[in-house]
């Protein structure tokens, strides 16, 4: 038997109820706009030579935002590359993301508790974990959370992480969004598991599996494993189901390993469209409102890379900067020779 | 015989070698289905089945660590990794068995194995697939590390890399993958581990370098040829370890002057290896003082910087006027 049931708001009555204001829904489903929208210009930049490899998180907007809604502001957001959706919810500017996909910066944005998006997969978990015994030694009511996808569940770094996690009874939290892919690798070549979630129990760790694309299941499970977190009483790792609508990255060609149908069958299950019907049963929601909320998106987006775009090229003494709080002398010097060269 | 690009040289050597010798098996993130990032190993999946083409799960220290045992155990393994800077979760195993289980077990058992790894800037990729990380690989006794620069080397390479009985990288410079085409021969060559390569001959100055950085000597030399009739003599590494310090040597005390080039950063780079050794071997016949042209001492950019840290024909040429103008 299946330990491990998929817990969902909508679709399923009484499953789960949402604890929040419908008005939160309404504004993460704005979010959830907003981020396809971003998305859909990325790629479109991409194409155009604008922006370099791209990760979009199409049909993955209900974990990213509603995820990120159940934070609060103190809490640690410990991102990977595909998390830009979270970061922007937890305070990220815009335009850094784009900077980011620009090649022209880090994914980090002082003020903001969240650190640069983890390119090494699973790495950053145990940063995470980390972060949770900081913040449990300085009496701090708040958690941190990695994200990461079902790939990274392979990894060393991810066991030792929910390992450290469970012996330690830090306030941390492992958002797994199981997208059914790993580039090419399907989960079931990933794992004999039956499912993810259940891996926390071999940590003795909190192990929920969630609904993916049911924006407030999401919502409400990350809230709930959050308040068990401060209350003390240990992680969670949060399997939440969802599906890679789109390519891995602007490199990827998923024709190579996966039928037009089975994306068919996955985007039925738009977690946008879901979220839309819900709101608009609970009259919170019109078309005009939806039409809205996608003019004012998409102005915002182009406003945004009109302002990175407008920044000039950019400096070679900043590649030196900041790779030591003080510079030794020697780099120092390599900075000038870099900098002799750039006036050539 | 026919025209190939790296990629191509590379696959056709892969498949040649799979049915030439059946213990040979390929492993690695998205190497069958997707015939690998770059498609290395485009086809071979339908050509050679899964049990000898294995998409493993996303664990790089479980990719060397189970090929170790599977040389061990009597097989051929030849693992990709996907990109250089992941290879970094293996090191342990690399370095604390792969490297040293023949020295441990007094030359009873080997790690008759490769690994094949992209690397290198240019291609304006994500934070991290960049890393040039051959300077820490060529620090581990019991490991031989190569680079080829041209289609026909990596067949050579790859091929000499697969009958070592013992474990070598093979680091693939990623800009150079589709760069260009040359006649590679169908027939099964070696490029003997060990061994460098006088690109051009020269008489002036020696230019040694390795892998992407290769194309843009030649470019270097060409317009100082041109400019200033200056005979630059360039020399591909192309195997780091074991290092060829015979036709290192014997270039520079032939020109009397060296220009040392690679992408990875100054500091404990392997250009510090190549400059001792060159100095051992040719000190008295020097006429100016050795330049390094390198990256920065500074992690890979992201790439809007990448212009400016990986080293270029100017860079290159600039460095070559300096031990020219020397006397
Ligand atoms: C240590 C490491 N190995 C390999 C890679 C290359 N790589 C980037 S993303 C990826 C697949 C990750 O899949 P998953 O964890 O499911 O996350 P998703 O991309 O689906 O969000 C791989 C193999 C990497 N970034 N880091
Ligand atoms: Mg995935």
């Amino acid at each position: 038997m299946n330990q491990y049931p998929v817990v969902r708001v909508m679709d399923v009555e009484g499953t789960l109820a949402f604890s929040s204001s419908l008005e939160t829904a309404l504004h993460i489903y704005q979010d959830m706009i907003l981020l396809r929208a971003f998305d859909e210009k990325t790629l479109t930049l991409q194409r155009q030579g604008r922006v370099g490899t791209f990760a979009p998180s199409l049909g993955q907007e209900a974990a990213e935002i509603a995820s990120a809604y159940a934070l609060d502001r103190q809490d640690w957001m410990v991102p990977s590359y595909r998390d830009h959706g979270a970061l922007y919810v937890h305070g990220l500017p815009l335009d850094h993301v784009i900077l980011f996909a620009m090649g022209r910066s880090g994914s980090y944005a002082a003020g903001v508790r969240a650190l640069p998006s983890s390119i090494p997969i699973a790495t950053h978990l145990l940063h995470a974990v980390g972060l949770a015994y900081a913040l449990k030694q300085q009496a701090e009511p708040a958690i941190a959370m990695a994200y990461f996808g079902d790939g990274a569940t392979s990894e060393g770094d991810f066991h030792e992480a929910l390992n450290f996690a469970g012996v330690w009874q830090v306030p941390v939290l492992f958002f797994c969004q199981n997208n059914g892919w790993a580039i090419s690798t399907p989960v079931h070549r990933q794992t004999h598991s039956e499912t993810l979630a259940q891996k926390a129990e071999a940590y003795g760790i909190a192990g929920v599996r969630v609904d993916g694309n049911d924006a407030l299941a999401v919502y409400e499970v990350v809230r709930q494993a959050r308040e068990k977190a401060i209350q003390g009483h240990g992680p969670t790792l949060i399997e939440a189901v969802t599906y890679r609508a789109g390519p891995h990255t602007t490199a990827d060609d998923p024709t190579r390993y996966r039928t037009s149908n089975e994306v068919n069958i996955h985007t039925a299950q738009d977690p946008i469209r879901r979220l839309g019907e819900f709101l608009i049963q609970q009259g919170l929601l019109t078309k005009t409102l939806k039409e809205q909320m996608m003019r004012d998106s998409k102005e915002r987006i182009n406003e945004a890379v009109g302002r990175v775009e407008a920044q000039g090229a950019v400096m070679v003494g900043d590649m030196f900067r900041h790779v030591y709080q003080t510079l030794p002398t020697r780099i120092q010097r390599q900075w000038h020779e870099w900098e002799d060269r750039s006036h050539e | 015989m026919s025209e190939k690009n790296m990629v191509e040289a590379l696959h056709d050597t892969l498949s040649q070698m799979m049915q030439h010798d059946p213990r040979l098996v390929l492993l690695g993130e998205d190497i069958g289905v997707n015939g690998g990032v770059f498609r290395v190993t485009d086809q071979l999946l339908t050509q050679f089945g899964s049990d000898r083409v294995i998409d493993t799960p996303l664990a790089e220290s479980a990719i060397v660590g189970t090929a170790l045992g599977m040389a061990i155990g009597g097989l051929r393994p030849v693992c990709e990794i996907q990109f250089l800077g992941f290879l970094y979760p293996a090191l342990d195993q690399l370095i604390s068995h792969v490297s040293r289980i023949r020295a441990r077990s007094a030359g009873a058992l080997g790690a008759a194995l490769v690994i094949r790894a992209p690397f290198g800037g240019g291609i304006r990729a994500p934070e991290q697939h960049a890393d040039s990380a051959e300077g820490y690989l060529t620090t581990i006794p019991g490991l031989k590390v190569a680079i080829p620069s041209s289609p026909a080397d990596a067949k050579g390479l790859l091929i000499a890399a697969i009958e070592d009985e013992d474990p070598v990288v093979l680091l693939e410079p990623i800009r150079l993958y589709r760069l260009g085409r040359e006649e590679v021969p169908d027939t099964l060559y070696r490029v003997p581990l060990g061994t460098a390569r006088i690109v051009q001959p020269g008489r002036d100055v020696s230019v040694i370098t390795y892998g992407a950085m290769v194309p843009l000597a030649r470019a270097a030399a060409t317009q100082l040829q041109q400019r200033y009739g200056w005979d630059v003599e360039i020399v591909d590494v192309r195997s780091l370890s074991p290092l060829d310090e015979e036709t290192l040597g014997q270039s520079v005390r032939k020109t009397g002057r060296a220009v040392i080039v690679h992408e990875a950063p100054l500091t404990g780079g392997f250009g510090a290896e190549i400059l001792a050794t060159v100095t051992e071997q040719a000190f008295w016949w020097l006429k100016a003082p050795i330049v390094r042209v390198t990256g920065p001492d500074v992690p890979f950019p992201p790439y809007a910087w990448e212009d400016w840290y990986v080293p270029n024909v100017s860079r290159i040429a600039h460095a070559i006027g300096q031990v020219m103008a020397e006397e």
